[in-house]
């Protein structure tokens, strides 16, 4: 029994251990970014973070103080009118992909959604920026909001369509055997039971229009004030991060990592809530 | 072929519930037929799935349809309320009356087919997202019923006659799914029944239950079956023995024999039948 010489095993526990170590360290050097660029942005934003953050408008330069309060707000107003577009359509899409429509015209528009889905988000702006903002001679909060949304309904109809088609055809054939119309059949039954997955869809989506900056500069473009109408220009909180972060001044700079942070921060929970809504998902199944 | 058109979308049945007085199958005239099936023949795509089928099924009796697997009864028995259309490229030939109306009359919407002919299927389904409750009354709900008082009448009849509501009436906010199987698929009958069909189809309701849910099903069966017309596909032989008043076997999409239960046990006319009944084969 040659092979079992103890020599021989000792040099495989050394490979096996060796090979251990590797993917150890890898996942450290996984980890490892998303835990420096939380620590970071924490301890170089919270110092400048403070209730005046939240509620003031941004300081002349020069002045000390100020705050990104009509950025907070725009960004959430951004936000609001992406979803506006980005939502009914990307639900409705994935609905159509997931229970009507024939095979090849599928496949078409799943292969159109996975192409949009790549496009580099500054493009978006860079469309939008020509199809409204030169069209309606000004930036403007719909010119932003279009630009998001628009980057939210392929994300959205692919995470929607990939949901309802997990509902069991079970449930379907329940429901038409009550004698319930179609329609109604995938609103109450296959929507319903698929709403949790539909929304954790628009939630990710969310997470990932709220950070974009590139699609906001030629069409948001961002103000230093509150915005008192919605096709006039409006802040949002990446495009003032951008703004204060290449500008020369050292207060700025401070106010553009608490800017940072409360945007991580944000984006991070959002990711909690899609955690929690994902397990409790899978424990009730 | 007699065309007789169906109210649609049976306004009838729905104004009378509104009206609280329950419109049983009972109340209408004793008709001896409840489906004349002829020359019914199926396609899956290009296979060939029932062929020229002609049976005439009676009303209030329970029949059963027995035959190997791949036989076409469970398709057979999915063409009598056009679930069949549920599945691409299937294309049918033939005719199908329900007390004398055609059910493939372009004129008749499927919807309306299946408010007369509910279903119970081989897998308990009871919707995940609803309550007990939520699920014996979500088919009137859904077709257009608000009435509370009306809603709770039917729920409470509904279980009672699925003989499961002494076991949920004080659980009837919990999930549908929380139930055991045997009492799942009792609540997908419930369910069903509310609606007021005509006819229950079933497509193996006991396959998937141990034997002592099997018996609270086949006695269910056997009570409902005074109220409703009843098709019950199975696997189970001991079963259509037991529970079916008439017996179609059906063989490589073909009716081999339909006759009452008794005599297609004891005494089959044709050779197939008597092999498979013995157990030769399938």
């Amino acid at each position: 029994m040659q092979v079992l010489r103890a020599n021989n095993h000792t040099w495989r526990k050394t490979k096996s251990a060796l090979a251990s170590a590797l993917t150890f360290v890898s996942a450290v050097l996984v980890i490892a970014p998303l835990g420096l660029v939380f620590f970071y942005v924490l301890k170089m934003g919270a110092g400048a973070l403070s209730l005046d953050f939240f509620t003031h408008l941004p300081a002349p330069v020069g002045s000390s103080g100020g705050g990104m309060a009509n950025a907070i707000i725009g960004t959430l107003e951004l936000l609001a009118l992406a979803s506006a577009i980005g939502i009914p359509i990307g639900v409705l899409g994935g609905v159509y992909l997931a229970e009507y429509g024939s095979a090849r015209g599928n496949a078409m528009l799943r292969f159109i959604a996975d192409v949009l889905n790549g496009v580099p988000s500054i493009t978006w702006g860079v469309v939008v920026y020509g199809l409204v903002v030169l069209r309606f001679k000004g930036f403007s909060a719909y010119a932003g909001g279009l630009a998001l949304g628009l980057i939210m309904i392929p994300l959205i109809l692919r995470t929607t369509e990939e949901v309802i088609l997990l509902v069991p055809n079970g449930y379907r054939e329940a429901a038409l055997a009550l004698g319930i119309a179609r329609w109604k059949t995938i609103v109450h039954i296959v929507m319903k039971t698929a709403s949790r997955g539909i929304i954790t869809g628009i939630l990710i989506a969310l997470a990932r229009i709220g950070g974009e900056t590139a699609p906001l500069l030629f069409t948001a473009f961002g103000n230093h004030f509150w915005n008192h109408s919605l096709s006039e220009p409006i802040a949002a909180l990446p495009l003032q991060i951008f703004t204060y972060a290449i500008s020369p001044y050292d207060e700025w700079h401070r106010q553009a990592w608490a800017g940072a942070l409360v945007l991580v921060t944000g984006v991070f929970c959002v990711n909690v809530l899609v955690r929690i809504l994902t397990r409790q998902r899978t424990a009730s199944a | 072929m007699t065309t007789v058109l169906m109210p649609s979308p049976d306004p009838v049945v729905f104004e009378r519930r509104d009206r609280g007085i329950a419109s049983s199958p009972e109340a209408e005239p004793a008709s001896e037929l409840a489906f004349a099936v002829k020359d019914l023949s199926m396609w899956y795509g290009s296979k060939r799935a029932i062929d020229k089928v002609t049976l005439d099924i009676p009303s209030k009796a329970v029949t059963a349809i027995i035959g190997p697997s791949g036989c076409g009864k469970s398709t057979f028995l999915r063409a009598l309320n056009r679930m069949h259309e549920l599945v691409p490229r299937t294309r049918i030939e033939g005719t199908v009356l329900l007390r004398g109306e055609n059910l493939y009359a372009n004129t008749i919407d499927s919807a309306v087919v299946r408010r007369r002919i509910g279903m119970v299927f081989q897998k308990s389904n009871p919707f995940p997202t609803m309550s007990i409750g939520e699920n014996v009354i979500i088919g009137l709900r859904l077709n257009g019923v608000r009435d509370r008082r009306l809603l709770n009448e039917q729920l409470e009849k509904s279980l009672r006659m699925a003989a499961l509501w002494d076991e949920v009436k004080d659980d009837l906010y919990k999930p549908g799914t929380s139930l055991s199987g045997g009492q799942q698929q009792r609540l997908c009958i419930a369910r069903a029944l509310a609606v007021e069909p005509e006819v229950i189809l079933m497509d193996e309701p006991c396959s998937a239950l141990d034997p002592i849910a099997t018996a609270k099903i086949e006695e269910l069966i056997h009570d409902l079956k005074k109220q409703y017309t009843i098709v019950i596909v199975t696997h189970n032989m001991q079963q259509a023995g037991r529970v079916s008043d008439y017996t179609a076997f059906f063989y490589m999409g073909r009716l081999i024999e339909f006759g009452l239960t008794t005599k297609i046990f004891t005494n089959p006319s044709q050779r197939q039948t008597e092999d498979y009944i013995t157990g030769r084969f399938g």
